[in-house]
């Protein structure tokens, strides 16, 4: 599974299990208006860091955080060399 | 009761008879008492002492403390894992002049006036006999976190919720030496009837068998020690007709699987600690208390602030020890217990312990809340709840698991798990990841631990 299929499919589940509903997740899609409110990504930051052992927001300023469904999968995209 | 001056009269109520104080090693015949003392003809040198008693064997610290209450000033009663840091802590606190230990005791390096080995095989006493005074009695509370103070009590404010009762046949998963087993030791040398207690590193297996082998009538323990009893499967060995839950909170789900498991007993939980001393039993078959209690004058009183519980009752300690020991008491003479209350409808709620919240984004959560909604659900036995960091919310909810029976498919059953719980849990409240484990640790007072 590709990072950007990884954080897709945590994205449905957490909405399933708080009962969100989701519009398309496109990658221009805003944060804000993914129907997620804060726990959901909080539970959302806490699977990808079990599945990824990655948790780029403890280590990132709020000014680098994603604003886009495209810049939150770019977040866990392992840096190229 | 409260004219019993000492443990020598509250055994002489019903007479020592055969009745014994045992362990899976050891047999204290409660007759020997009179003659044979655990220190011998050297017993006199503690007399009007402050003494340190630090042994490994419950049995060793039961035969103590006959001989030494009325006779000692103040006995501290150290639990048996502290080390000799915590030993020297208390002896400062107590100002302790004595010491009563056994070889393993890390106490052994204490200097103090008068140091004697306790011996179970006892001797003779010797032929004076100090004149009896009131003890103080020095017990540690038994918080699941934070070092323990020490609280002041004496045999009368122990015993005062122990009634007469026939004869009772008992046994404890707890230690003695906290305030949930004292209790069951006090109560036993007052009754008619005899105690067993668990050993050190016996399986509880081994424990239920001698248990149910020598028919005992009346058992108690934290909720966590009944519910690996339940998971032990050995539970049928045993038949009380009396259960008592303490030390914890008792849900619903810990009372019902008891019920289940010994149709014939009656069940009860009660509510004490350490400082404020036994405050209610409730044996309704339901968790919590009546709401109406709280408007009771007698024999404890109890009010919410700020929805913790504060009681006002003669049980309670005297005072705490140390420099810097907080009060017990607020200007009213109530004792704030820390413990959180939620009314609902006619009934009472403990939530949890007032340090214990997981703040989630802002919302308080109180694991002990979210743990009786998991061990409802089906195939649950026990469970902990804790906060993991978050970056987003500064914590979310997680829990780890103990299932009655293994399972095939983890991921499948915590997915589960999480909807049921979400069906009864608010959001925030509902655990965002369950791990399963084959058994959660305990700490020596029996209690879940919420450490690590």
């Amino acid at each position: 599974m590709t990072t950007r299929e990884l954080v897709l499919q945590e994205i449905r589940v957490v909405a399933a299990e708080q009962d969100k509903t989701l519009p398309p997740l496109t990658d221009d899609l805003p944060l804000l208006e993914s129907g997620l409110d804060s726990l959901c990504f909080a539970i959302l930051v806490s699977r990808l860091e079990d599945a990824t052992g990655a948790d780029p927001f403890s280590s990132a300023k709020a000014s680098q955080f994603p604003r886009t469904v495209g810049e939150l999968v770019s977040f866990y995209e392992p840096v190229d060399a | 009761m409260r004219d019993a001056l000492t443990l020598v009269d509250l055994i002489s109520r019903y007479g020592a008879g055969a009745r014994e104080i045992a362990t899976r090693d050891h047999r204290l015949a409660l007759v020997d008492f009179a003659s044979l003392s655990p220190f011998g003809a050297d017993r006199d040198r503690f007399a009007g002492r402050s003494v340190v008693l630090h042994v490994k064997d419950m049995a060793m610290a039961a035969a103590a403390l006959i001989e030494l209450d009325g006779l000692a000033r103040r006995i501290l009663l150290c639990p048996p894992g502290w080390d000799a840091h915590s030993v020297a802590r208390g002896a400062a606190l107590i100002e302790a002049d004595a010491l009563a230990y056994d070889e393993a005791s890390p106490a052994a390096a204490l200097i103090v006036d008068v140091a004697l080995p306790v011996r179970l095989a006892m001797a003779p006493r010797g032929g004076f006999d100090a004149p009896r005074i009131k003890t103080e009695w020095v017990l540690p509370t038994s918080g699941t976190s934070g070092p323990p103070k020490l609280a002041v009590h004496t045999l009368a404010t122990l015993v005062g919720a122990i009634a007469d009762a026939p004869l009772q046949e008992w046994a404890t998963f707890y230690d003695i030496r906290r305030y949930g087993g004292l209790q069951i030791f006090l109560r036993a040398l007052a009754g008619r009837g005899s105690l067993r207690l668990s050993s050190a590193n016996q399986p509880i297996e081994d424990f239920l068998d001698r248990v149910g082998a020598a028919g005992v009538t009346h058992m108690s323990g934290t909720p966590t020690h009944w519910r690996k009893a339940l998971l032990s499967g050995a539970a049928a060995r045993i038949a009380p007709g009396y259960i008592r839950l303490s030390g914890e909170i008792a849900d619903d789900s810990a009372l019902r699987g008891l019920a289940e498991a010994f149709p014939a007993a009656r069940i009860e939980h009660a509510y004490a600690s350490t400082e404020a001393g036994v405050v209610f039993a409730v044996d309704d078959g339901r968790a919590g208390f009546p709401v109406c209690w709280l408007e009771r004058r007698a024999p404890v009183e109890m009010r919410l602030v700020e929805g913790a519980l504060r009681v006002k009752t003669s049980r309670r300690a005297l005072r705490l020890l140390g420099e810097n020991a907080p009060d017990l008491v607020d200007e009213s003479g109530f004792v704030d217990t820390g413990d959180m209350i939620e009314v609902s409808g006619d009934r009472c709620y403990f939530v949890g312990r007032r340090g214990g919240i997981i703040n989630v984004g802002g919302a308080k959560v109180h694991p002990e809340e979210v743990e009786a909604v998991l061990n409802s659900l089906d195939g649950v036995r026990l469970s902990r709840v804790f906060a993991k960091a978050s970056p987003i919310t500064g914590a979310i909810v997680a829990a780890e698991v103990v299932l009655k029976a293994p399972v095939d498919e983890p991921r499948a059953r915590e997915r589960e798990l999480i909807a049921a719980a979400r069906t009864r849990l608010p959001a925030h409240m509902t655990p965002t990841r369950i791990r399963f484990v084959a058994d959660l640790p305990m700490t020596d007072a029996g209690k879940l631990s919420r450490h690590g």
